[in-house]
């Protein structure tokens, strides 16, 4: 490594490129400061040929940034299926784009905000929400839909209800104000995210498959124009600290998270779908992670091309920014626009229709540079597209940790019962309250989630269905992942991820199609992490082939630890899946007194891994269920069919909490409309109770039905396993369970208010004292 | 009949209402230009929902200054139709259409959930095909939606029968629990002195359709569309 910052070069470069006054000698303390490695500093002096300058190893350092770079996990992530007939765009672009017949696509795409959100939840999760709506409407898909996946710590924890309640709130108010209505999701407390919670939000578009557009430069003498807000020093860094382990200093680093604006964002998406539509531009990219030097160099990257960028003609909200600044900044709501030579003014007049700013910055040239000038000056100069594709990848060696291999060989069932768990109507209404499992209309109360008409099911549904307006069609969104369940054996929770998800999207009627995927890991130098990530997408590629569901994108969150340890590996999948007929949507819970209750799948005696080791126990342990994607896509199969035959009046996918649980929810997910239901599970009696009742064995699904015989006759047909095991009572009848000779009945009023309560109660006390329903457990730990 | 639905900067229900007075009414509707002063000629005026410029310095503050704001103020003044929902609502009170003022809501939260109303007025042209403690779903989405009104004001609004909608229970009572806002008595929606302004916290463009869970906001809908019809346009 070059001690010097004086050091000359022998190959002289295109154009001169020399320090620029009042900028910091380069340094090995410098370099090391900007996360940049010995390695990688000698590649990139071996890439100039000569030292590079201060305003090149902030380029450097953003674009080589984990966040941006993939060098950790791109090699693992080539190996995902990312093909179909219907998938029009898959990864490398802003989001990815599927055919849903028609001639309409939809275009969606995750991303993550956790380290932002960890400092600053407010604006962490607001400004999570616009970068992935500006991923989607610069793709020319207008905006149809919000989902999130949230995870923190034990709601106890003062500093967790201060981070969840204003995650929430940062998210909600981005998105009511956009008009984009937030539609489902999820939320979890787990200890292992208490440093670290995770914010990772979904996006959904819709648009005529002829409007897509892609963020590639091309055509030499085009101008580069910057459009939106203008830029200023918020965020400098932004990426660079998504790539590393948060510690107390973090705290320090609050000015590094944005600060967002919703109403910008909304006459930018405006005025960015206009521009779009008018055919005056070429390529339109969101300047999010690492700002303008991020989007300039990968549009140029992309059409191989060069480019040359001024940065005295970037608009700036402050004097005396210095170029490190300006390309470093993540000023939010600023997309940056490659238009056809001739027609900036028009560009300009679009966007001053919508009281927005356009300049010219830079154009396209032949030169195969990536050249950043200050005047007249050269602040920074690389060889062609070698800055995005010389980033070294990583591929490390394995090793899984052996303590969670020990965890993993612990036996659940010697657990000792607790004295109160005589009665499982007490485990089942502990097990209701737990904030995991309980109603989080709290959170969803926060968001719009009907603006744009269009919301067939909301949030509080297995996922969420968007009618597209002048079809009969609609698409069913979920979010879906489970971090513990990946921690005790990551290849068969990568596969889990994806096949929960799967039969959410079809309990509402709907056909899986593709997902995006967010995968939240630790320190992947640490053999023990890259383990879980190599094996999570490798599971996760295992059910995709299986589902048909392609991967169309995604994002990478990794360095989700703290002094106190790793976040439990999450990936999650956001699932897009399509509903042909608007006659096929079907509800969760159940709808009319008498219905029989159908199980589809089998009860198994796995019990690792459960909510249930977790609330009651306050453990962490055992094998997780297995889970078979090629079970779970006759199940689906045979759902749909049932589904599109009229045979089924609702349907709920039996996840968290297992079957007790979900059978629960299904009686009272609509508080205003209650149910009671008995049910006789004794073909399952030999096995321990309370795996039955708790366990969460996948490839099982809920239904009520009028029809048991039809329903049971196309189970069979595609041989997946079925049952009667009851019927859907009045409400006074009670939530009724029988496992031979072990028999209990629950109030289900009861039941509805531990779910129901939980959170408004941990949150606003709202519940009287005397009335709360276990939400004072002490803090779990592993 | 011919809607107009004004677009401000921030507006965001506006592809709604125009939706459910083009495709769900089968009527023209046409979209207004904050920038603009033409008012196309339209019979009902909709201030539609959304965050106009931001809800910067106060909700619907600034959009009262728009150029289109000075017709439609002077299009109400001559007696014509006009419907203020949700963030609509808050403008029409800043630019002196409607008495009182929205505050933020007690709870300090945004709140979106559908809402039961009780239908306190049918003689208005907004009305009539309700009837009198009819009890509707519609749902609200807002931040700012705590209807207040000095103590005269209200007392004229209740004693001139301009109380629209008030929020109440599956009982029809106006009870602090069904109250999704803290709105002094329970006010959801209110019409003008002269009857021909009506604004209102609830949606009742996101509840026209059996498919998304309510049709109680098209009789709203078809009772302007049978005033219009009938020639009582002023």
């Amino acid at each position: 490594m070059s001690q010097s910052s004086t050091t000359s070069t022998t190959s002289a470069p295109v154009s001169q490129v020399a320090p620029r006054p009042g900028d910091p000698a380069i340094t090995p303390a410098l370099v090391a400061e900007h996360g940049i490695t010995e390695f990688e500093y000698e590649r990139l002096v071996n890439m100039l040929g000569r030292t590079p300058t201060f305003t090149e190893i902030g380029v450097v350092s953003a674009l080589w940034s984990e966040h941006c770079s993939y060098k950790h996990s791109r090699p693992m992530l080539k190996s995902l299926p990312t093909k179909a007939p219907w998938v029009l765009q898959g990864p490398g672009e802003n989001a990815g784009v599927i055919s849903v017949g028609d001639g309409w696509a939809v275009a969606f795409k995750i991303e993550s905000h956790n380290h932002p959100s960890a400092v600053e939840p407010y604006q962490g999760a607001a400004t999570g929400v616009g970068g992935i709506l500006r991923d989607v409407f610069t793709m020319g898909a207008r905006p149809i839909a919000l989902l999130n996946s949230l995870r923190f710590g034990p709601l106890t924890s003062p500093r967790v209800r201060w981070l969840f309640a204003g995650v929430v709130k940062g998210i909600g108010d981005y998105g009511n104000c956009v008009g984009v209505p937030t539609v489902g999701g999820e939320v979890v407390f787990d200890p292992s995210y208490e440093g670290n919670p995770l914010v990772n939000a979904m996006c959904v578009g819709l648009m005529r498959e002829d409007e897509l557009m892609r963020a590639v430069a091309s055509g030499v003498g085009n101008p580069i124009m910057a459009v939106g807000a203008r830029t200023g020093r918020d965020g400098i860094h932004g990426a660079s600290f998504a790539s590393e382990d948060l510690s107390e200093a973090s705290d320090a680093k609050r000015p590094m998270v944005q600060v967002g604006d919703p109403f910008t964002e909304k006459l930018l998406l405006e005025a960015s779908l206009e521009l779009i539509r008018s055919g005056h531009i070429v390529a339109i990219q969101d300047m999010g992670a690492a700002g303008l030097t991020s989007s300039s160099a990968e549009m140029a990257e992309r059409g191989d091309v060069g480019v040359t960028i001024d940065v005295t003609k970037v608009p700036v909200r402050e004097q005396g920014m210095t170029p490190y600044e300006i390309l470093l900044s993540e000023s939010q709501e600023r997309m940056l626009v490659v238009a056809k030579q001739g027609h900036e003014d028009e560009v300009r007049k679009i966007l001053a229709k919508w009281d927005l700013e356009a300049a010219v910055i830079g154009e396209v040239i032949a030169e195969p540079v990536y050249r950043v000038t200050e005047g007249d000056r050269v602040v920074a100069e690389f060889p062609g597209s070698r800055l995005v594709t010389e980033c070294p990848q990583y591929v490390l060696e394995p090793r899984e940790s052996e303590a969670l291999k020990a965890a993993r060989a612990q036996d659940p069932h010697e657990v000792t019962p607790l004295e109160e768990e005589r009665d499982h109507a007490w485990t089942l209404e502990r097990l209701l309250a737990s904030p995991t499992i309980a109603s989080k209309r709290w959170v969803w109360q926060q968001y719009d989630s009907t603006v744009r008409t269009s919301t067939v099911r909301g949030p509080g549904s297995d996922a969420a269905v968007v009618r597209l307006r002048g079809t009969d069609k609609a698409i069913a969104l979920c979010i879906d992942g489970n971090g513990r369940h990946v921690a005790l054996s990551p290849r068969n929770g990568g596969r889990a991820a994806v096949c929960e998800a799967a039969r959410n999207v079809a309990c509402t009627g709907a056909r899986p199609k593709a997902i995006t995927n967010n995968l939240n890991f630790g320190n992947p130098k640490k053999p023990e992490v890259y383990f879980q990530l190599s094996e999570a997408i490798a599971g996760m590629g295992e059910a995709c082939t299986v589902l048909e569901t392609p991967v169309t994108g995604g994002n990478v969150s990794l360095y989700n630890e703290n002094p106190q340890g790793a976040i439990h590996p999450t990936p999650t999948i956001g699932m897009v899946g399509l509903v042909e007929s608007l006659a096929h949507v079907t509800p969760s819970a159940f709808q009319q007194e008498g219905d029989e209750i159908v199980l589809l799948g089998e009860c198994t005696d796995e019990l690792g891994a459960s909510e249930y080791l977790l609330t009651v126990h306050g453990l962490t342990i055992g094998a997780p269920p297995a889970c078979d994607p090629a079970v779970e896509r006759r199940l689906i199969d045979a759902l749909l069919e049932a589904i599109g035959a009229g045979v089924v009046r609702s349907a709920h996918d039996c996840s968290d909490g297992g079957l007790a649980v979900t059978l629960a929810e299904c009686a009272m997910l609509d508080r205003s409309r209650l149910f009671g239901f008995s049910v006789d599970l004794s073909p399952w009696a030999l096995l321990p109770h309370r795996a039955v009742l708790f366990g969460e064995a996948h490839g099982r699904v809920v239904l009520s039905t009028a029809d048991s015989a039809a329903v049971l006759r196309i189970a069979a047909a595609h041989g997946v396993p079925a049952r009667v095991i009851g019927r859907v009572t009045n409400a006074d009848a009670g939530a009724q369970f029988t496992i031979s000779d072990d028999t209990f009945r629950a109030p289900v009023a009861w039941l509805a208010k531990a779910f129901h309560e939980a959170i408004p109660q941990a949150m606003d006390g709202e519940t009287p004292a005397e009335h709360a329903v276990s939400a004072s457990h002490a803090p779990v730990t592993d | 009949m011919k809607a107009g639905i004004v677009r401000f900067p921030g507006s965001n229900c506006d592809e709604d209402a125009f939706h459910a007075v083009a495709d769900l009414l089968g009527q023209q509707a046409v979209y207004l230009w904050h920038k603009d002063h033409d008012l196309q000629d339209v019979d009902l005026v909709i201030l539609p929902g959304g965050f106009s410029y931001g809800d910067y310095l106060r909700a619907g503050a600034i959009a009262r200054f728009s150029p289109i704001m000075q017709e439609v103020v002077a299009h109400a003044k001559r007696g014509g139709l006009v419907l203020g929902i949700c963030n609509g609502f808050q403008i029409a009170c800043e630019a002196g259409l409607l008495p009182g003022a929205l505050l933020r809501n007690d709870s300090l939260r945004f709140v979106s959930a559908p809402v039961t109303l009780r239908v306190e007025s049918i003689a208005t042209r907004f009305t009539a095909q309700y009837h009198v403690g009819q009890l509707v779903r519609i749902p609200v989405a807002h931040g700012d939606g705590r209807y207040t009104a000095d103590a005269d004001t209200l007392a004229r609004l209740e004693g001139e029968g301009q109380v629209v909608f008030r929020y109440v229970d599956e009982h029809g009572e106006p009870t602090r629990a069904a109250n999704p806002n803290g709105s002094l008595r329970n006010i959801a929606g209110i019409v003008s002195a002269e009857g021909n302004v009506l604004g209102m916290m609830p949606h009742p463009e996101r509840a026209m359709e059996s498919l998304l869970g309510s049709t109680d906001g098209l009789p709203l809908f078809q009772s302007i569309l049978d005033t219009l019809q009938g020639g009582v346009s002023a």
